[in-house]
């Protein structure tokens, strides 16, 4: 007879099947599906946005790293669990590609040593940590972050590798550049002072900012992340109902201020396809620390995300509201998730 | 085909059943065979037999009086030799009254039992009595009476006979439906009778193809052979998802009805019944047999012949892991039941049970385990849950000990069925979170109530001593009068003799 009392002593719990997911698999996903988006953007807007993704990338590690040893955490469970990286990926694609190193390292530092780490770190951050690093550096430098890219096949010159680093690192461009050549308004911020001067959506479409649907070149990089997004999807990395209510949100607030005054709002795709809409509903406003996380709680939430997000651009302060309208709905979220409880099953009526 | 409704959550699992779905074997007579004596929810049964009685196999050796209990038999022939606490198959490893019998080997049947030709013709109390008697309890794994569920106080639309076996690895219901599929229905032929629903579905996962053709065919043979009642009875297959097996979540996959909360099905109109169970009413009723064996599966990673056996109730688990050619290494985890729900065993001395439908020798716990990570509040466990409950709300309520919190989450209604910690990509064991939070909870309410009782107590006592002090202080007080009275009797006399003086004073004063 075999000796069976060799067994494990300690008690165990069932489920005796390991779990399928991890949360480094969840990051590492979202963080593939960023590559499509990505790779377009350094292809129309050049070798800026690489060099913001690897320098906050670096910091945010950095900044991981250190606050583990602070906190006594496992350092190698948690540096490998996606979670900095993928926040510093999400905030590297948020601020301007043409912008000195220190911005993006500072953003990091806010993102995950204040934003992450001081509330507690993974899973206990009350807002999203790259949205409220951009917000921090968006009031704090807002001349650095109001500088965008003109597209590359709209400038003189094109900076190459070398130069984007030279610029990135010492702010310095080759003497034949002028800062302004290669930089332009974004199409939200042209649209927004175009309108403040009284010019009429009709003549302001005429500008080169536009393209097909949107913003030129934009448009192809929210193309890219919205096919990230849709596999995202298909993957069930993230649920429907968040994307889905905020666009539509964005939608049906566009749709009815387009229907309504033509010369002053501009088309619901221009608004759709244009900013940080696609990235906000597929990538940051399903961060799931952050969002609601009932099905009707997450579909009130992306429907106030799309609404505060066209207010802002519409009558608000900034040319974009995605960031501060996903900070905003994350203030609901505790609420959110009280009141939205599902039934449970068999759930009497009178209950 | 028969339009099915689906359930919210569940998960899509490996089911791993191809390694034990063999023939059935007999598991051998081992030397010493223990009977718990509570083997079913409910009050445990009371041993009639002593030390040193002779039993044959099949002869009652506990009893219940109780209407939620159930008899216990004796498993084979021997004599009884113990009548004490053995550590029984329960996640702590507790012990619990049973009945040792050692074997004489010769498995004799009690020569008192006799079979019956013609169960259909008892009334519908004198089957209950024999179901009842015959010590069957619900055989999927919640061991509840099953003759107290045969007795609905209302009228049954539907009988489900519940063959999903929806747990990976085990597959002794599939060999059961597969090995006896005319004594199954026979069995719900004879349920029909106690019940009168409109109709009888027996349920299979789509998994278990040969199973549903087998109980098909049957059906066509029987209608053939004249029996028109098996008309009423349909099989259907239902998709693989687990937990379609638990008995809420198949009722809604079958009809559509919810289960009302903390409410049983017969209140929608329905008895759920296993298809175990169906075949030990057979058993009882047509050859008067009790329930002393039952099927089971030996499967996992960690056994070297995994297979299906017929197994005696209280065969030590040891013995049929002996039976299936031992375990390959040291290095692994016994678990009772299955991967989902089953639980661990501390050793491999407990006993078979009525409830055991499978021991699973899996890889080491340890090698199972993973570090957990924070909750990323992803709702994946939300999404997985079959009964529609916040898993990870109540997880944090169950760590802080909210039991109010818990409560307004619904923590009661969780049937532990680990669909969120299989989902949980932070690796959190949410459910054993959950059984913790339970048994916290109850341990919380008797506190409470102990603390409500403490307080009755003292203040009983308070007031009792509050009680005794007047009194006291009333004797006291009455001594005191007495002794003032005595004093003032006393002085009295003296105050007499003063107003004699007085009165001399006076006469004095007056005369002076």
């Amino acid at each position: 007879m075999q000796d069976t009392n060799t067994v494990d002593s300690s008690v165990t719990s069932s489920p005796f099947i390991p779990s399928s997911a991890s949360v480094a698999q969840i990051m590492r996903t979202v963080i593939y599906a960023l590559i499509p988006g990505i790779i377009i953007y350094i292809g129309l807007f050049g070798w800026g946005v690489l060099i913001n993704i690897v320098i906050a990338s670096v910091s945010a590690l950095v900044f991981e790293w250190l606050m583990l040893i602070v906190r006594d955490r496992p350092v190698r469970v948690y540096l490998l669990d996606g979670s900095a990286i993928l926040t510093a990926i999400l905030l590297a694609l948020a601020i301007p590609p043409a912008v000195p190193w220190w911005i993006p390292v500072v953003g990091c530092f806010f993102a995950i040593v204040v934003a992450k780490h001081l509330y507690g770190g993974l899973g206990y951050n009350t807002f999203n940590p790259a949205m409220a690093a951009y917000a921090i550096l968006l009031i704090s430098f807002p001349r650095e972050l109001s500088l965008w890219n003109a597209p590359l096949d709209q400038v003189k010159h094109a900076l190459d590798f070398i130069e984007s680093l030279q610029f990135s690192m010492f702010h310095t461009l080759p003497a034949t550049v002028q800062y302004d050549s290669i930089t332009s308004a974004t199409l939200l911020d042209h649209v927004r002072t175009e309108i403040g001067l009284g010019k009429s959506i009709e003549v302001i479409s005429r500008s080169p900012i536009f393209g097909y649907v949107s913003g030129a070149g934009y448009e192809w990089v929210n193309a890219g992340f919205l096919l990230g997004g849709l596999w995202l999807l298909y993957r069930k990395i993230i649920s429907w109902h968040i994307p889905v209510a905020m666009l539509f949100g964005l939608a049906i607030i566009s749709s009815i201020s387009f229907l309504a005054d033509a010369n002053t709002f501009t088309n619901p795709l221009v608004q759709l396809l244009g900013g940080a809409s696609i990235l906000g509903a597929f990538f940051i406003a399903t961060d799931p620390i952050t969002a609601s996380t009932t099905p009707i709680g997450r579909i009130i939430y992306g429907l106030g995300i799309g609404l505060i997000t066209f207010s802002i651009r519409a009558w608000g302060g900034y040319p974009d509201g995605v960031a501060f309208a996903i900070l905003l709905m994350g203030l609901t979220v505790p609420l959110l998730d009280h009141y939205t409880a599902p039934k449970v099953f068999g759930a009497r009526k009178s209950k | 085909m028969k339009k099915l409704w689906r359930f919210k959550g569940g998960v899509k699992l490996p089911g791993f059943k191809s390694l034990s779905n063999t023939e059935v074997k007999q598991a051998p007579i081992p030397e010493k065979i223990i009977l718990p004596l509570r083997q079913h929810i409910g009050e445990a049964a009371e041993p009639i037999v002593a030390v040193g009685d002779k039993v044959y196999k099949g002869q009652l050796v506990a009893t219940s009086h109780s209407f939620i209990s159930a008899p216990i038999h004796a498993s084979s022939s021997g004599t009884v030799v113990d009548i004490n606490k053995y550590s029984i198959p329960h996640q702590s490893g507790i012990s619990e009254m049973c009945v040792a019998i050692k074997t004489d080997g010769v498995d004799e049947w009690d020569p008192m039992i006799e079979p019956n030709v013609h169960p259909e013709l008892l009334s519908a109390d004198e089957m209950r009595v024999r179901i009842r008697e015959a010590g069957i309890v619900g055989l999927g794994g919640a061991v509840f009476p099953s003759a107290a569920k045969l007795k609905p106080t209302r009228s049954i639309d539907t009988l489900v006979i519940n063959g999903v076996e929806c747990e990976p690895y085990i597959t002794c219901d599939d060999a059961l439906m597969r090995s006896r599929p005319e004594d199954i229905i026979r069995g719900i032929l004879l349920l029909r009778k106690l019940l009168n629903p409109v109709e009888c579905i027996v349920a299979v996962e789509d998994n278990k193809p040969e199973a549903i053709a087998l109980l098909q065919d049957t059906l066509v043979k029987l209608k053939d052979a004249g029996v028109g009642s098996v008309n009423t009875i349909r099989v259907v297959s239902v998709p693989t998802v687990f937990p379609t097996g638990g008995e809420k979540q198949l009722i809604k996959v079958l009809t559509g009805k919810e289960v009302p909360q903390h409410g049983l099905p017969y209140e929608v109109g329905i008895v759920c019944l296993n298809v175990g169970t169906t075949a030990a009413v057979y058993d009882a009723l047509y050859s008067g047999k009790p329930l002393v064996s039952r099927l089971m599966t030996v499967t996992g990673p960690q056994i070297k012949n995994p297979a299906n056996f017929e197994v005696l109730i209280g065969t030590p688990v040891e013995n049929i892991l002996a039976a299936a050619g031992g375990v390959i290494s040291d290095k692994h985890t016994l678990i009772m039941g299955g991967p989902m729900m089953g639980m661990s065993l501390l050793n491999a001395k407990v006993p078979v049970v009525k409830a055991s439908n499978c021991i699973l020798v899996e890889t080491s716990a340890e090698q199972l385990k993973s570090t957990a990570m924070p909750c990323i509040r992803c709702g994946t466990c939300a999404a997985a849950c079959p009964m529609n409950l916040l898993p990870q709300q109540l997880y944090w309520h169950a760590r802080g000990k909210e039991f109010d919190k818990l409560a307004h989450y619904n923590l009661s209604d969780c049937i532990e069925c680990g669909c969120c910690s299989v989902v949980c990509p932070s690796k959190i064991p949410l459910v054993h979170y959950f059984r913790f939070a339970k048994t916290e909870k109850m341990e919380h309410e008797v506190k409470a109530k102990f603390a409500d009782q403490s307080r009755v107590r003292t203040q009983v006592r308070e007031a009792r001593l509050e009680r005794i002090t007047q009194e006291q202080e009333a004797r006291k007080a009455k001594r005191k009068a007495d002794r003032q009275k005595k004093k003032a009797a006393k002085s009295d006399v003296n105050i007499g003799a003063v107003t004699d003086t007085d009165t001399d004073l006076s006469k004095q004063i007056s005369a002076g």
